[in-house]
């Protein structure tokens, strides 16, 4: 009996800290996560950032407001087109600008293909992050098809800068609608291959189920949106509660869920795919003709005020909030990034996890890290 | 919830909130409720507490005094008539003369934005209570405002640099700083 004690004392656990990234493959960029963990079991997790800040808000103060629209593509670079037009929707309402009709629908195709690339990239590193290899190959081969109809359209595959204050900088290109709906045909058949191939692969299914629940209390105090709140039955999605664009035009369905879970955050995002190719589907028959931008003056001033624009990216809730006085640029500009929040309950819902659970739960919370650095 | 009937409900919670009611300041000594949540605003007779402006912007703005903020934020989340239960957005700004704090709240049940603004005239010191506790989101955002625009935060449970290093000096996003190596003026 003697001896045993001394042989638990000398193997006393005691918490310490281990350093997680920046360049660990799992947090998808230069994030460093400081762990203080017991054994496996993950205490505390605390972020520490800014390895990319760039400080784009102070970069706002001194640009034109065109030049604004080119920084946004550089925060969340997945989501590029739709941060374009949060910051030229509040440019256009500052003015009171009316677009025609074209460049709204347009604008509301791109942002649900950007959305549909966006989810089909981080299906491919979700099944990398937990261990499927192959899923990263299936993701990219229809991501690609997307950049191709970017390309051609936008002229650019990543950061597209396609809209401008006023409108499109380009019409579409004349392959546009044929390559779209060849696209919607293809992605048909092949989100179900997802869902066989990943989704009901019952060792998938043990790593993320029960794994790192949210309630919805605690997804709203954290400011959760998009998937991750929508996954804890936290109806939030600003193209329902906010439209904007052409998507007061469209019926969709809120992906909603209740367990909290990540494999809930996962199905969330699976039936945003169906949500986002059915707007494409019932809008590209329908883009009306006419022009694709209205001229604005070449230096824009923003009347004496304060502005805020919400939209929804494929990350959640980005807010764009300008204090003008007048002049060509903005007096202070604010964006609310939807990562930043999101990654701020990661500590809450990780603690008394393992740390493949961790992995598992930053896969699905989708971080995209120069949009939390900004 | 329209913009006039949130007006109404928060000035009910502060005895003198407005110009027009100055003639009442020595007469309101009760509030209405949650009285032991805010003992500030009770003993307070100041007519100025709150300044209701719907000018220049599409949301009903509020701007509080720094010693009613607390309370007025902690109203404005339990009250079941307000209930801002989501901050989806809290920004520091350097308005020249004076540092401060926007918050914007939304109602997730009621679906009604308010935009709260609270200021402090102190650049060398400058200091605010953290609504942390009341929003979680906040701990992160505050820490962000502190990192470039140095307001402090009382009850901020980890009040520290959150991007930059802990040894950078000065607080960037303030309109009087000045950094001639990694700064471009145009």
């Amino acid at each position: 009996m003697e001896q045993r004690t001394t042989i638990d004392k000398s193997f006393k656990s005691e918490p310490y800290q281990i350093n997680m990234g920046p360049q660990h493959p799992a947090t998808h960029g230069v994030l460093n996560l400081l762990l203080t963990i017991d054994g496996e079991i993950i205490q505390k997790v605390e972020p520490d950032l800014g390895y990319i800040h760039r400080s784009i808000e102070k970069m706002c103060e001194r640009d034109s407001y065109q030049q604004i629209v080119h920084l946004t593509d550089r925060m969340d670079y997945l989501s590029s087109n739709i941060n374009n037009e949060a910051v030229c929707l509040v440019v256009e309402n500052a003015l009171e600008l009316e677009v025609p009709e074209r460049v709204k629908v347009i604008r509301t195709i791109i942002g649900e293909l950007t959305r549909i690339s966006s989810h089909c990239l981080w299906w491919g590193i979700m099944g990398m992050d937990v261990g499927a290899l192959t899923t990263f190959f299936y993701g990219f081969r229809d991501r690609e098809l997307i950049n191709d109809i970017f390309e051609e359209t936008c002229g650019a595959r990543l950061t597209m800068n396609y809209n401008v204050p006023g409108g499109l900088m380009l019409d579409i290109h004349p392959n546009f609608i044929k390559r779209v709906k060849k696209f919607i045909v293809h992605f048909k058949t092949k989100i179900p291959e997802y869902d066989k191939l990943l989704t009901e692969n019952i060792i998938f299914q043990k790593r993320t189920k029960g794994i790192g629940i949210l309630t919805k209390e605690d997804a709203i105090s954290f400011g959760a949106s998009g998937p991750v709140a929508r996954a804890s039955g936290y109806s939030c999605d600003v193209r329902k509660y906010h439209p904007y664009s052409a998507l007061d035009k469209v019926t969709f369905n809120e992906a909603l869920r209740t367990e909290g879970d990540t494999f809930a955050r996962y199905k969330v995002r699976i039936q945003e795919l169906w949500e986002s190719l059915s707007i494409v589907e019932q809008l590209i028959d329908n883009i009306p003709e006419g022009e694709h931008r209205v001229k604005t003056n070449a230096v824009i001033k923003l009347p004496k005020g304060e502005y805020y624009q919400k939209v929804e990216t494929a990350r959640g809730e980005l807010g764009v909030y300008v204090i003008s006085t007048g002049t060509k640029s903005p007096y202070r500009l604010k964006f609310r990034s939807p990562g930043f929040s999101n990654l701020s309950l990661l500590s809450h819902i990780a603690k008394g996890g393992k740390i493949g659970d961790l992995v598992a739960i930053m896969a699905t919370i989708d971080l995209v890290i120069p949009d939390i650095d900004r | 919830m329209t913009n006039e009937a949130l007006q109404g409900i928060i000035s009910s919670w502060f005895p003198n909130p407005d110009a027009d009611k100055v003639s009442e300041i020595t007469e309101n000594s009760d509030v209405e409720d949650g009285s032991e949540e805010q003992p500030e605003a009770q003993k307070s007779i100041n007519p100025s507490l709150l300044e209701f402006i719907e000018e220049g912007s599409q949301f009903l703005n509020v701007l509080v005094q720094p010693e009613q903020f607390y309370a007025l934020m902690s109203q404005l989340k339990t009250n079941e008539e307000t209930c801002f239960d989501y901050l989806f957005c809290l920004s520091g700004v350097d308005w020249g003369e004076d540092l401060g704090v926007v918050y914007h709240l939304e109602s997730t049940i009621h679906r009604h934005i308010i935009v709260v603004k609270v200021k402090t005239e102190d650049r060398e010191n400058p200091n605010l209570d953290s609504v942390c506790d009341i929003w979680y989101t906040a701990e992160f955002h505050e820490r962000e405002v502190f990192d470039f625009f140095g307001i402090k935060f009382n009850n901020h449970p980890n009040l520290k640099r959150l991007f930059l290093t802990e040894d950078w000096v000065g607080f960037p996003l303030r309109k009087d700083y000045v950094d001639e190596i990694n700064m471009v003026i145009k």
